[in-house]
């Protein structure tokens, strides 16, 4: 094998003397994790079903499944994917990047709850609007609803009209 | 010749040249970056999602709103979703063997993977087909939403903006996989990669394979379940 071609291919262009049954092994034994925690995840999601919405042991229990979701891309990338068999400097030309997601994740999840802090619950439109009760057909006969979000104009909230004698 | 000599005691630097300072080849380091730029795209649609429903008072059951099984007339949240989750891992994993079978050089079991491989995803898409369909019989789609929030309050468009938006975009790319898996299977047929002496190209549709099922983790994770 020429230099060359051993750079084009990066060193794998022929079949190498590796174990095919502890590979294979490897696999199966990954298949069975990702079952696994998919079912634990599944189970979690039936457990917190009729717990209320702003429970804390929803949110803890959110959070168990959101840790569980990242141990299950951990086996994916890792061993599906096999970098973690690769050269230490692949593996950090792809981890390093990655890691940006920390700060995207924080600032903009963040970025949220403050804009739901500052704004949602101060401003007396979206204050009112969350209290409107939603009046929901049921769909049984298969036809077409279009339940169109009212536009501001068209619900008059005490506050909004307050605002619009103000205005006037 | 002593001086030809002293460069080759030196331990040579992994980026001095003469070898891959990453020991793959091109197209998969390629693959690779095209996988992460690719992850920033789902992921700035998911945090956006994430965000939204972070500013959001209120937001609509999806044990609610995903509740329907194909032929099951009572209510079946995540039970749906759960058999999507296991056949796209299912396809995952034969995706994997047929790598695997691959560095074996073993035309047949490739083939025999691929194949299951391109099932798996057709399955996947025709449930994804399934439930787009029936949600839009329920009046749900971009730009209008049936469903209440879980406190039966009013609900905001987004729910239903960000669903069929992202679920989509991860629909899209389950659909190209499926084209560059039969892509991968007709070169297989012709004896193409016999004929290069390698199957690395296999691989690298793998490694887009496994990056749509790590995507559904996440969507699976972020719609269905919290």
């Amino acid at each position: 094998m020429s230099n060359l071609e051993t750079l084009e291919s990066g060193g794998h262009t022929h079949a190498h003397a590796f174990d095919s049954k502890k590979v294979k092994r490897e696999i199966w034994r990954i298949t069975l994790y990702l079952t696994i925690l998919t079912i634990v995840e599944l189970g979690l999601g039936f457990l917190m079903m009729p717990w209320p919405e702003d429970s804390l042991k929803r949110h803890l229990v959110k959070g168990v499944v959101m840790a569980l979701m990242l141990w299950k891309a951990f086996y994916i990338i890792g061993y599906f994917m096999h970098l973690r068999h690769e050269v230490r400097n692949m593996i950090m030309v792809i981890a390093i990047p990655a890691t940006l997601f920390i700060w995207f994740i924080g600032a903009f999840i963040g970025d949220g709850q403050s804009f739901k802090n500052l704004r949602a619950r101060m401003d007396p439109y979206h204050v009112e609007r969350a209290k409107l009760p939603m009046e929901v057909t049921e769909h049984e006969g298969g036809e077409v609803h279009h339940m169109e979000v009212p536009e501001r104009n068209a619900v008059q909230t005490p506050v909004d009209s307050a605002k619009n004698q103000i205005h006037q | 010749m002593a001086h030809t000599a002293a460069i080759h005691t030196e331990k040579p630097s992994k980026w001095s040249g003469g070898s891959s300072p990453f020991k793959v080849e091109y197209g998969k380091l390629m693959m690779w970056f095209f996988l992460l730029s690719d992850s920033f795209t789902f992921g700035a649609l998911l945090i956006a999602y994430g965000t939204t429903r972070f500013a959001t008072i209120g937001w609509p059951d999806p044990n609610v709103a995903f509740s329907k099984f194909p032929g099951i007339a009572s209510n079946a949240p995540l039970m749906f979703v759960s058999l999507m989750t296991f056949v796209l891992i299912i396809s995952s994993v034969t995706m994997v063997l047929a790598v695997q079978a691959g560095k074996e050089m073993n035309k047949k079991e490739v083939v025999k993977y691929l194949i299951l491989t391109i099932v798996g995803g057709l399955i996947f898409l025709g449930c994804q087909a399934w439930e787009w369909n029936h949600l839009f019989h329920e009046g749900a789609w971009w730009g209008a939403n049936p469903f209440a929030n879980a406190d039966g309050s009013q609900s905001t468009q987004n729910f239903t903006n960000f669903f069929f938006t992202i679920t989509g975009f991860h629909g899209f790319h389950v659909f190209s996989g499926v084209c560059i898996n039969i892509i991968m299977l007709i070169m297989t047929l012709c004896d193409k990669f016999e004929q290069r002496g390698h199957y690395l190209m296999i691989e690298k549709a793998g490694l887009y394979w496994h990056f749509v099922d790590l995507v559904w983790v996440f969507v699976f994770t972020c719609f269905y379940l919290v």
